[in-house]
């Protein structure tokens, strides 16, 4: 696939701590298209910051250095706030994982969907309201004038996960960086809200970073497969061809995941050698 | 102001109002409780303190009959719990005795000198909110800076400084050499025989009779020991702003906000402190109710003619009616103060109506 709307190249994200800087993404460098990209690793390899990194979200006090790091020809590291604020949410849009704590508790769903769409469009009270309903029943909520009114904490966690779907969504993004979106659901509800991100993403033609641990999901859901271990690409693959991975670190996640029927004792153990770090 | 409106338009408004009632009841069955725990209290220390009420009102010079006679009037020869009774439905009734000092009923002397109290700390309340709010907001979003080491300050001075003395400083400079503000008192001479006052706060009164003149010089009056006040509140206020925003700017859904692409300014204001506000409500809630309790340092200073200045005065004069009335509507002001900092919780965090 064709590398146009995204460019990543050396990106690298430090935190200054007092005993010295963490590099907690070290190089990373990939491109993407109109297509998905599935970011895996384990907890701590810097998959997540990866994906904030693109989103210029990371904290504060982190550092984060690229050779090049472009959005559709837009110079991410050199772009004012005010239009890094502009790209976000209207052109390139991010789901977090535990909907519990990414909705603003003492707001109504509706408001806050509203408000990503009249941020970067200017419409109407009534017609944002309409539009916001719709949106509502793209993400498959059956009866969107009552949850317009709700707040995040009087609906399920899969409701809540639909609900901000539906906030990131509603300016119509090109890219959706979804980081561990299913993480927090129950493993019912997974696949519901699964199917309607891949529904939306491919309709919508947008392109999709998904970061998750789970190597099956994401195998199932992409098209393609960066391993990511200690802050580095450790792997790079389609995600049909997962089975003949290379990296040891790879095949050692792959070989974790169980099997039905297959009673293995002793379990594997995921190997970890410092030289893959380097 | 439209989140609420949202709420009462949704179609769980109902049920939303029928969980808010539910609050009310709940709330003032505690009030009531607390209530009853306060005159039981009052009524004790009454009783315990080694004053007796009739010498009080005699002077020790009485003759035994007269002494005798007077405390068969007083109650005072019936049993504790009988005393008791009688105590409660007065207080009930508003009716706290008359003060040895005044001569007057105990209530009619609250009437005239709590709305001063409460004139005061309202003021005083407005500045500390207002000022202090935005400083405490400011000090967490620039953590670390310049701007939050002057606010750490600011308020360190306002919290340790006594206010007697800062109120002293006050009046030197404002007063005495600047001349910006009145002398002490809540109106100069010349109006005090002109004006009358309706509610007893001074600054509602004057604008509502339109007697512009008068409004501008009850404020001339107001404006040095309120501003003491509210530094003093302001000074815990930003403090604990600060603490909350912190708090609820490390939260997710700042992170999911910024990722919407809205502006600092409307994550700050409209999300961070439209959730630190909940808990806020209750600090300042606390602080207004702690200067309602009268700040009689203040009021020396400044002869405010205050409910502290005169429990104090009655205190120094053994003037128990006076005393305990004056603790009781103390006592009750703090109790509603609570339970409307309650019911405000509520109203501002939708979380707690399922409770």
């Amino acid at each position: 696939m064709s590398g146009n709307l995204l460019q990543v190249e050396d990106l690298r994200v430090t935190f200054p701590t007092r005993t010295g800087a963490i590099e907690a993404v070290r190089g990373v460098s990939f491109s993407l298209g109109r297509e998905r990209l599935g970011i895996v690793g384990e907890s701590g390899s810097g998959k997540s910051q990866t994906g904030r990194a693109i989103m210029q979200l990371t904290p504060p006090q982190a550092k984060v250095s690229a050779k090049k790091l472009s959005f559709d020809g837009i110079d991410l590291l050199t772009a004012s706030a005010a239009e890094r604020r502009a790209l976000r949410g209207k052109r390139i849009a991010m789901i977090l994982q535990d909907p519990k704590y990414s909705l603003d508790p003492v707001m109504t769903i509706g408001r806050q969907i509203v408000e990503t769409l009249r941020t970067h469009e200017k419409v109407g009270r009534a017609e944002a309201r309409e539009r916001t309903l719709a949106m509502l029943e793209a993400v498959q909520i059956r009866d969107p004038k009552r949850v317009f009114d709700l707040h995040p904490h009087e609906v399920s966690g899969g409701m809540g996960q639909r609900a901000m779907i539906a906030m990131m969504l509603i300016a119509g993004p090109e890219l959706m960086i979804a980081d561990e979106p299913t993480s927090a659901l129950d493993v019912t509800v997974q696949l519901d809200v699964l199917a309607i991100l891949d529904k939306l993403v491919s309709e919508r033609g947008m392109g999709l970073i998904f970061i998750s641990h789970d190597l099956r999901l994401v195998s199932s859901f992409c098209d393609r497969v960066i391993v990511m271990y200690a802050g580095k690409v450790v792997e790079q693959l389609k995600a049909s061809e997962l089975s003949n991975a290379q990296h040891p670190y790879t095949r050692g996640l792959l070989n974790c995941m169980p099997r039905i029927g297959d009673d293995r004792h002793p379990l594997p153990v995921l190997e970890r050698k410092p030289e893959w770090a380097a | 102001m439209s989140a609420v409106d949202s709420h009462t338009a949704a179609p769980g408004g109902s049920a939303r109002a029928a969980g808010i009632a539910m609050a009310i009841g709940r709330f003032l069955l505690i009030a009531i409780t607390t209530y009853l725990g306060l005159l039981a209290v009052t009524f004790f220390i009454g009783r315990v303190i080694p004053i007796d009420p009739v010498l009080a009102v005699l002077g020790d010079r009485a003759r035994a009959d007269v002494v005798e006679r007077t405390r068969r009037e007083m109650g005072l020869d019936l049993p504790l719990i009988e005393q008791f009774y009688i105590y409660v439905k007065n207080a009930l009734s508003g009716n706290f005795g008359t003060s040895v000092l005044t001569t007057n009923p105990v209530m009619v002397d609250i009437r005239r000198v709590f709305p001063a109290t409460i004139e005061l700390a309202t003021v005083g309340t407005l500045i500390g909110t207002l000022i202090g709010v935005p400083l405490g907001v400011l000090a967490a979003v620039k953590r670390g800076s310049f701007i939050d080491q002057i606010v750490r300050v600011i308020g360190l001075v306002g919290y340790s400084v006594p206010i007697f003395w800062l109120g002293l400083l006050g009046l030197v400079l404002f007063y005495a050499k600047l001349q910006w503000v009145a002398f002490p008192g809540r109106l100069d001479i010349v109006y005090q025989y002109t004006f009358t006052p309706i509610t007893g706060f001074y600054l509602l009164d004057a604008a509502w009779q339109g007697q512009w003149d008068v409004f501008r010089d009850a404020l001339r009056h107001i404006i040095l020991p309120a501003a003491l006040l509210g530094y003093f509140s302001l000074a815990y206020i930003s403090r604990m702003t600060r603490s909350f925003m912190l708090n609820e700017l490390a939260q997710e859904y700042i992170v999911a906000a910024r990722a919407k692409g809205l502006s600092e300014t409307r994550i700050i204001w409209a999300h961070a402190l439209r959730n630190a506000a909940v808990p806020l409500i209750t600090v300042i809630a606390l602080s207004y109710a702690g200067l309602l309790e009268g700040s009689v340092l203040t009021e020396t200073v400044f002869a405010w003619p205050g409910i502290g200045l005169y429990i104090t005065n009655s205190l120094q004069n053994a003037d128990m009616n006076a005393v305990l009335g004056g603790t009781i509507i103390i006592g009750s002001v703090f109790i509603a103060i609570n339970l409307l900092s309650d019911l405000l919780y509520q109203v501002l965090d939708p979380r707690t109506k399922s409770a």
